[in-house]
């Protein structure tokens, strides 16, 4: 055991974590920065998982891009899952 | 248990899980962009998986060092880095197209809740 | 009721993943006899680039890559015609509040600096991680920052389809010239050079360039175009 499982286990956690949070949140713009945050450990994994091209990639798109496109949709459409949740 | 061991274990559970994570969220939710997140978290869960597939124990990154040319037998699998490579750029795409189509649907009906939709012709 | 049904469905499609996975005759079939051992030969013995999976990207799945760079474009394109509208019925238009100064300030000492990032994963691409596709991405995101922080920030759409579409001509026309002493296409027709030289590996770099052009170019024109569809 090394203190590489602490890491890889702390990177899983915050994956499947952000992932549930995602699905569940009904605010749009919190879902979508918790895939934003997804992304984020993907990166981390994909560096641990000795891919640095793939992990470049997910960094570049993955956080900065997908993220902002999805926020220029949700300004544009809705923000709320249902309108009863709108506060 | 082995690092090695527990890496695998994690990495391919997490993906599955990862996928069937998105895979609910795309049966179950109505909003469309619900079902986008979904999708994209399909998308990554398949990406660790191919990548762990790709590792081997204590292996190095597959780049050859000056004076570590004969290092290719501890390099993990360069094929699935690339395949993956490939496969975040096209998701990207897909995502941009899908979320302007997302915002014509919005422009017709007003809503983006599926059940509402009733008139699928614009 | 529906949520019950989902999941027993999806705990079934997890349980056949899971014992695909898992088990241990995976673990030991799964890197046998792989193509990984050739690719990782003719990477030093023949091609001369540092970095295994630029080789593969461009020489030994390039002709996929053009197919990617094509699949991009038209996501682009498509993006640009679905969300045409008519000049004249704009509706409504949500208000734009302008970025803080602090915002603007930051952008500009950094924007020289992304775009200086980007060229540089790109030039190296055969040298170390990174490549065409990373660079590229890199720089639309150096556009993005200065597209947010600044609203009058505008790029010529004309500028952008023409670096498009001469580094995707070139593209085709370094892969054609591959069929030079009855190569294939994509084939390396130019000197190698040595092992870890920034002037190596042939023809590789250079096509890896024009990708990282063709993607910057792409992307940014994708992000111009959704930023300011005003909904």
């Amino acid at each position: 055991m090394s203190y590489l499982v602490y890491i890889i286990g702390f990177l899983l956690l915050v994956l499947i974590g952000a992932a549930v949070y995602a699905v569940r949140q009904r605010d749009l713009l919190y879902a979508v920065i918790a895939t934003g945050v997804i992304s984020l450990a993907l990166t981390g994994l994909f560096v641990i998982l000795q891919a640095p091209d793939v992990a470049l990639t997910e960094a570049a798109i993955g956080v900065a891009l997908t993220t902002i496109i999805f926020i220029i949709t949700i300004r544009n459409t809705v923000r709320f899952e249902d309108e009863k949740d709108k506060k | 248990m082995e690092t090695i061991e527990v890496i695998r274990l994690g990495v391919y559970g997490a993906s599955i899980l990862l996928i069937l994570i998105g895979l609910y969220a795309v049966l179950t939710k109505k909003s469309l962009i619900k079902i986008i997140i979904g999708l994209s978290i399909i998308d990554g869960g398949i990406h660790l998986l191919l990548i762990g597939i790709g590792y081997i124990k204590d292996g190095t990154a597959p780049i050859f060092s000056p004076g570590l040319e004969g290092a290719a037998s501890r390099m993990v699998d360069p094929v699935p880095q690339a395949l993956v490579l490939t496969a975040i750029v096209i998701g990207f795409g897909v995502t941009a197209v899908a979320l302007s189509l997302i915002i014509r649907l919005y422009r017709h009906h007003n809503t983006l809740k599926i059940d509402e939709i009733k008139n699928l012709k614009w | 009721m529906k949520k019950t049904i989902v999941i027993f469905i999806l705990a079934a499609f997890g349980y056949f993943l899971a014992i695909t996975f898992l088990a241990p005759e995976f673990e030991s079939n799964r890197n046998r006899n792989g193509v990984k051992n050739v690719y990782l030969d003719k990477t030093v013995s023949e091609l001369k680039t540092a970095n295994t999976v630029t080789a593969i990207v461009v020489n030994f799945r390039g002709f996929d890559t053009l197919g990617e760079v094509t699949v991009l474009f038209l996501a682009a394109t498509a993006l640009g015609s679905i969300l045409f509208k008519k000049r004249h019925h704009i509706g409504e238009r949500t208000v734009m509040l302008p970025a803080s100064s602090i915002v603007g300030s930051g952008a500009k000492l950094i924007f020289p600096a992304i775009i200086l990032l980007g060229a540089y994963v790109f030039i190296h691409g055969h040298l170390t991680p990174g490549g065409g596709f990373q660079g590229g991405t890199i720089i639309a995101t150096g556009f993005l920052l200065m597209l947010i922080s600044y609203r009058d920030f505008s790029i010529s759409h004309n500028i952008l389809s023409v670096i498009e579409s001469l580094a995707g001509i070139l593209f085709v026309v370094f892969g054609l010239l591959g069929f030079m002493n009855g190569g294939t296409f994509l084939q390396n027709f130019m000197g190698t050079g040595v092992l870890n030289d920034l002037f190596s590996g042939g023809v590789i770099p250079i096509i890896y360039i024009l990708v990282g052009f063709k993607v910057a170019a792409e992307l940014t024109g994708l992000i111009y175009t959704i930023l300011h569809e005003k909904g």
